[in-house]
């Protein structure tokens, strides 16, 4: 947070190259903007408006009110990009578009999903969900049973373990924020805690694991440390309010607050306690990182402390110098963002972004910075802290510690995963924004 | 004082005990007998825990292999649009190369996913014997186990994969 070097000559400078105090846009920003922005701000306000007159969907009534409503004709490009859309013989992903939308609550129809083998057509009054293993009694339950019981309703993210591996390429990838940190969405989530479901069940003292199995093609199996699942998981069957979508696991998927996206299991249809893990393909081969010492990780877990600017990035433009808002998305599975620093000189100086209500354990937090673009190049950051104290770390600290490749990979590729470091946002004098390394 | 303790310690069990947790949830978990489940129950622990009886050779497993697998992963495992089963660097890194020989912790996985997961388009239909044999194939083609070696329910968790003590657990304090 410190000051910029030219800070001392503007009272309104948060940070160097532009970053702007909130007041300084509310209040006494109008004089600010009078008396030191005249020639960037003016041009803004200088040319009158048309005059005003009715369009023609004022002069006649509209059309009929489609029983489930869609979003305008006019946002047909904000959509996921899909990787697979053949459907060939292999996954398939669909990222979000984080540079066009705002808020923290992912649309159901533009969460991402990764797909291991389609998805599957499931007919929910066959679905059974079974609790097993390490139990007094094993006992099945379907969706009309589970809905008697009582739901919990929490609002948090799902990040997949390979969201924004294409930042491990030793160099920067050109490519906007919906392919860079795309396999990450925020949603609110409903439905019976497992813990109430493995009580039922009568959980035995000597048991530590749960290895959870969807009901999709791959079985995919994935194990979970019973002290997490008692605590927070859920069995979710309810995204944003509808039933969840067949993509995020229809009629119910495991929900486990802030770990990694592969281990909420879609499709979730058994559970078997355990003693201990069931080394699945996905956790021992697929979701592992060799690492620059030549060990490798395993159950990494927890989605780390991060953040990115949504806006501006690669693909928005600026079409002139003034004032624009830095916004962006931060969120941790460790629980709250403590705070966002924003830089626009590549991190030689910080000031504190405002972060937007609710800030939720877990869950997305929307971050703003207002910033005054001189029409000069800058270089936009972001950095959060989360309230357990972890620091998103330096794209620096980050490959010192879990390295990075040796040639660029695809953009689509996945050569490491959890990666949580900055992301730097390079902005040219003509208003293009590029991915940089800073 | 301390036998009323007790006592009321023991009035308290009685209340909100197995009656009162009843009271709370509906429960209306139907219970199911180990042999109903037992289509369902496929999870192969890394100890080796529910191998099912039979077993495999690799010449069996090429048979099996050139038939149902080679399509996708290659004819020799090379890998296809499908990934590598056999050979690859002697070192992954984050340039790729994850391998059975250089990478998998656990042979036991290998049975459980080509079991629950393979082949692609026609997952659990492997008898519990093909996929012995596969796993033979494999193991033996990426000289983890000899060509003749039988891969069963008592020598599966015994194969050494060479990579198995490499990996950090990241999270300890949360297992």
């Amino acid at each position: 947070m410190s000051k910029s070097p030219q800070g001392a000559s503007s009272i309104h400078a948060a940070a160097g190259n532009g970053l702007l105090h909130r007041r300084a846009l509310l209040g006494r920003g109008v004089m600010v903007a009078g008396a030191m922005g005249a020639g960037a701000t003016g041009a803004l306000t200088a040319a009158a408006a048309e005059p005003l007159t009715e369009a023609p969907w004022s002069l006649a009534p509209g059309e009929v009110t489609p029983p489930y409503g869609h979003p305008s004709r006019f946002e047909k490009a904000v959509v996921r990009t899909v990787d697979n859309p053949n459907n060939e013989p292999s996954g398939s992903r669909a990222r979000t578009p984080h540079h066009l939308l705002k808020g923290t609550i992912t649309p159901n129809g533009l969460h991402f999903t990764i797909m291991h083998a389609g998805i599957p057509d499931i007919d929910p009054a066959q679905h059974k969900l079974l609790i097993h293993g390490m139990v007094k009694q094993p006992l099945v339950f379907d969706l009309e049973a589970l809905s008697r019981y009582r739901m919990v309703t929490r609002v948090g993210f799902v990040e997949c373990g390979g969201n924004s591996a294409p930042l491990f390429s030793n160099e920067p990838i050109q490519a906007d924020v919906q392919a860079l940190h795309g396999l990450a969405s925020c949603a609110e989530w409903a439905g019976v805690p497992l813990a109430t479901l493995l009580d039922e069940a009568g959980v035995d003292v000597s048991a530590k694991w749960i290895i959870a199995e969807g009901a999709d093609a791959p079985h995919l199996s994935r194990s979970v440390p019973l002290a997490k699942v008692m605590d927070d998981a859920l069995v979710a069957m309810y995204q944003n309010g509808e039933r969840i979508q067949p993509g995020q696991g229809y009629p119910m998927r495991l929900y486990l607050p802030g770990y990694e996206g592969n281990m909420n299991v879609k499709y979730l249809r058994r559970i078997q306690v355990t003693d201990q893990p069931g080394m699945t393909y996905f956790e021992s081969k697929i979701y592992t990182d060799p690492l620059p010492n030549g060990k490798d990780t395993q159950f990494y877990f927890v989605q780390e402390v991060k953040s990115f600017i949504t806006s501006p990035s690669p693909g928005l433009k600026l079409k002139e110098p003034g004032v624009y808002e830095i916004s962006g998305i931060a969120y941790s599975g460790n629980g709250r963002i403590a705070k966002v620093l924003v830089s626009a000189d590549g991190g030689k100086s910080w000031a504190e972004a405002a972060l937007d209500a609710p800030r939720l354990p877990k869950a997305f937090t929307r971050f703003n910075m207002a910033w005054r673009w001189d029409g000069g190049p800058a270089v936009l950051q972001s950095r959060a802290w989360d309230e357990a104290g972890n620091a998103q770390p330096t794209r620096e600290q980050f490959v010192t510690k879990r390295g990075q490749t040796s040639k660029p990979p695809s953009v689509l590729g996945f050569p490491g995963h959890h990666f949580n470091a900055i992301t730097s946002w390079a902005v040219a004098p003509n208003g293009e924004v590029r991915h940089v390394y800073a | 004082m301390r036998d009323l303790k007790v006592a009321a310690c023991i009035v308290l069990v009685l209340a909100i005990g197995p009656g009162a947790a009843a009271a709370e949830t509906p429960r209306l978990g139907k219970p199911i007998s180990q042999p109903d489940l037992a289509e369902w129950d496929i999870n192969i622990l890394p100890d080796g825990t529910n191998l099912p009886p039979g077993s495999g050779k690799a010449a069996d497993g090429a048979k099996i292999y050139a038939e149902k697998c080679a399509f996708c992963h290659g004819d020799k495992g090379q890998g296809g649009h499908a990934v590598r089963l056999i050979g690859g660097p002697p070192k992954a890194s984050l340039d790729g190369g994850k391998t059975m020989a250089n990478y998998w912790p656990y042979a036991t996985t290998l049975f459980d996913f080509i079991r629950r997961a393979m082949p692609f388009t026609q997952p659990r239909s492997l008898t519990d014997q093909e996929v012995y044999s596969l796993v033979a194939y494999l193991l033996a083609a990426n000289k983890l186990i000899g060509e003749n070696d039988e891969i069963n329910a008592t020598t599966l968790p015994k194969v050494r994969m060479p990579n198995r003590d490499n990996f950090v657990v990241q999270f300890p304090d949360r297992m």
